[in-house]
């Protein structure tokens, strides 16, 4: 089998995501999907799976022209997508999320025993006959809950499986699991497509890759004949120096000074320093503690142990307001669901911190609301018609920026970044790494987490390493590599 | 027409119903448009129209109050007992609103600190208070004040004309208006409701906000408990069942949303006066009152279904 699309376009009003890409992959091959955030990695695919539908282009299996205008018409064609959030219902049972809208049925009723013995039968099929298909789906680990899912495509004949990010929140061990299986069901004619920025696993794994880059089609490689550095080249487009503006920081003295810290299990012996004007990133895998480091600080985590001193007077930061009131500011790292209320206009998110500034005895002074705004917009140059437009009808980069905003008004002591260039274009990404180094030149101390590791080294001064909750080690930016950032991160020496 | 202008109408669509609703009873009943009637609704819908006010901040929250006919009652049934025992009127009515505050608190820190669902920390309230009323009353009504200033509350008029709780709606409908808009406590309560997580993590105090919340809509029953007793010389413990139903009704009529965070005070000002205007001329015309609720009923569901529509 092989599944072709050719010019595919796509655009969310007036952003285009896709444009005319090419994309084929072959029953019996491990085909990776790669590109930076916002190359439209995810957009194309789920345009195969039916969740989109494309402005232009075709789809075609094995050279007959198809169709795919819902979920059910992929289905229907043996597609399925393991989505990066598994969509398991947590309460219901696994057979029953096998099952779930296709259960057999003997008189009209559910035929327990026969959805027990076929769950056990595909749930053999992934490796996974270990586990009870009566057990409820939430309690079982990311990585069984995958393999549930992973299962659940094969029982609806899934002739091409497209996994994305499968590995983000797995352990070393799950991951090898994941890659056993994938192996064999590539063996017997599946087609994989796998979407991953973590490229030591598509050299491991995957047959070919392709290669996206602001939403167009830059070219497709074997891996056996292609390289770590090529790849980059086709992702970045361009030499890396030029991603990221040049920083010349001029060091103060030491702002936030942290010992000890630990919270409710996460995170434990924490301790560094970082001066004004100082970027420190956090680096390491999933999981290995770096947000929870964030809002411990910040007071959303209870911290159980340890001190935080702010310019030499420690902070109790019992809760984000205590944070807010000594000078920490916060970008946190899913601006949907922690860091904008989307139903509010870009006013109201950008003045939502500080909102005090501007009010006399509890009542808003709009005028010096509305012109504190206009400067907000103006300096980070945030890409808004009206201020009065509700926050979700902006781009990604530029809600990010109205993020950054909320934090501006009154500029902070200490800021602290999770992602902060996530699900943010390459343009986008570069106005941000501005802003950031203009608030450091002025003095605000910076704590980066960030998962690409370019962005780390090239924006930090010094890079915190974490591996599963400990801090590996602090390396030098300047002196660092990539190779020695990974082998802290994962536990080598 | 752009997007804005759209919602715009959208905005207005329960304002145009209302007097679309007002002109065809004009037309039907010489009796509808007459400067006594109108009174004569605006007084009626105005106990409604109170608890409503609070009801939509607990709404815009998200949450939702099903104690506000409880609170009524006890705090009518409290400032009925605190006149019969000797205390001064004044005294007693502004008891009655205390004791709403402090019924409103305790669903607020349930809610807030407890971390109890709203619809069933406020079922609990609602029985534990109805209770209360019925113990307190020993379950009969207590009649019968001798105070000017009481009777005016509810039943007095300004200018010979305009019925006392008619004003005491228009001025809270006039300061709720201002506190969504013009203050902080409003924007934080618009943003708690809209995404409580990043309300809280950009340092609104949601715990405090949620517990305010409740509090006024404790505040506004006992308002409309005192106002309701006054009008009847009569504290009745069974006062007030059901009246949650029709707070609710009149702000989801007015267009807030039920999901939290978007919402206005017009709009429910305007959804009382249009269940207000329906009863009326409903009665006005001779409808039974079987049919009247029928067709209530399918007013309200048509007026959220358009919505819906409108909004896709």
């Amino acid at each position: 089998m092989r599944i072709t699309m050719q010019g595919i376009s796509k655009a969310f009003g007036p952003v285009r995501v896709l444009e005319g890409v090419d994309f084929a992959v072959a029953g019996g091959e491990i085909h990776a999907l790669m590109g930076e955030n916002g190359a439209g990695k995810s957009t194309l695919m789920k345009i195969l799976c039916g969740v989109y539908a494309a402005d232009a282009g075709s789809i075609s299996i094995d050279g007959g022209p198809v169709t795919v205008r819902s979920t059910r018409d992929a289905e229907a064609l043996g597609i399925a997508m393991i989505h990066q959030e598994l969509n398991l219902i947590p309460q219901l049972s696994v057979m029953e999320n096998l099952f779930l809208g296709r259960e057999p049925r003997r008189f009209g009723v559910i035929a327990g025993a026969r959805m027990r013995a076929d769950a056990i039968t595909w749930l053999a099929k992934v490796g996974a006959g270990q586990i009870d298909p009566a057990r409820e789906a939430g309690t079982l680990s990311i990585g069984q809950q995958q393999l549930v899912e992973i299962a659940k495509a094969l029982s609806l004949n899934a002739r091409m499986l497209i996994m994305d990010e499968p590995t983000a929140a797995l352990t070393d061990r799950e991951i090898h699991t994941l890659f056993e299986i994938m192996t064999d069901l590539k063996s017997r004619g599946v087609a994989i497509v796998y979407v991953s920025h973590r490229i030591e696993e598509i050299f491991r794994i995957c047959d070919r890759i392709s290669v996206l880059r602001d939403g167009q089609f830059v070219g497709e490689r074997a891996v056996r004949d292609t390289s770590f550095d090529e790849i980059v080249k086709l992702m970045v487009g361009r030499e890396l120096g030029e991603r990221f503006p040049g920083r010349d920081a001029a060091l103060g003295a030491v702002r936030l000074r942290v010992e000890d810290l630990a919270d409710a299990g996460n995170v434990s012996h924490i301790g560094f320093e970082v001066r004004a004007g100082e970027v420190l990133g956090i680096a390491g895998l999933m999981g290995a503690g770096r947000s929870e480091i964030l809002r411990t600080l910040f007071g959303v985590n209870r911290r159980t142990a340890g001190r935080i001193m702010l310019d030499d007077a420690a902070l109790s930061n019992a809760s984000p307001s205590d944070a807010i009131a000594a000078g920490i500011g916060f970008v946190t790292e899913d601006r949907k669901s922690q860091g904008l209320v989307l139903g509010l206009s870009v006013r109201e998110n950008a003045t939502l911190v500080h909102l005090n500034e501007y009010a006399r005895a509890g009542i808003v002074d709009a005028r010096a609301e509305s012109a504190a705004v206009q400067r907000l917009i103006d300096e980070l140059r945030i890409r808004t018609r009206d201020a009065e437009l509700d926050v979700k009808s902006l781009s990604g980069g530029n809600q990010q920026k109205v993020v950054f905003a909320k934090w501006l008004a009154k500029p902070p002591k200490v800021l602290l970044l999770d992602e902060p260039t996530r699900g943010v274009d390459v343009g986008g990404k570069a106005e941000i790494y501005h802003i950031i180094n203009r608030l450091a030149a002025a003095g605000t101390a910076i704590v980066m987490v960030s998962s690409e590791l370019p962005e780390v080294l090239a924006m930090s001064d010094r890079i915190l390493v974490m591996h599963q909750g400990r801090q590996a080690a602090i390396f030098d930016a300047k002196t660092t590599t990539q190779e020695e950032i990974m082998t802290a991160a994962t536990g080598g020496r | 027409m752009t997007p804005q202008q759209k919602a715009t109408l959208q905005k207005l669509g329960p304002f145009i119903a209302l007097l679309a609703v007002c002109l065809g009873l004009a037309f039907m009943s010489p009796d509808f448009l007459t400067v006594g009637n109108v009174m004569n609704v605006m007084r009626q819908v105005s106990i409604n129209a109170l608890i409503a006010f609070g009801m939509t901040l607990v709404i815009l929250l998200g949450g939702i109050d099903l104690s506000v006919g409880s609170m009524l009652a006890v705090s009518s049934v409290l400032a009925a007992m605190l006149m019969k025992a000797g205390y001064d009127p004044v005294l007693a009515t502004l008891a009655a609103v205390v004791a709403g505050a402090l019924m409103g608190a305790v669903n607020g820190l349930v809610v807030a600190k407890g971390k109890v669902a709203p619809f069933i920390a406020t079922l609990g309230m609602m029985t534990v208070l109805r209770g209360t009323s019925l113990v307190l009353s020993n379950g009969s009504p207590i009649t019968g004040f001798s105070s000017e200033f009481f009777s005016t509350l509810g039943g007095g008029y300004v200018f010979d004309l305009i019925p006392i709780p008619v004003v005491w709606m228009l001025a809270m409908f006039a300061l709720f208006w201002f506190v969504l808009k013009k203050t902080v406590f409003g924007r934080h309560v618009y943003a708690t409701g809209g995404n409580a997580e990043a309300a809280r993590l950009s340092g609104v105090k949601t715990d405090r906000v949620q517990i305010a919340v409740y509090t006024l809509c404790g505040v506004m029953s006992a308002m409309a408990g005192v106002i309701l007793t006054s009008r009847l010389n009569s504290a009745q413990p069974t006062a007030g069942v059901g009246y949650e139903l029709d707070a609710i009704a009149a702000v989801v009529l007015g267009g807030t949303s039920l999901a939290g965070g978007r919402g206005w005070i017009f709009g429910t000002l305007v959804g009382a006066l249009l269940i207000g205007v329906l009863n009326n001329g409903l009665n006005l015309m001779g409808v039974s009152s079987f049919y009247q609720q029928v067709i209530k009923g399918v007013v309200i569901l048509l007026a959220v279904l358009l919505d819906r529509a409108g909004k896709k």
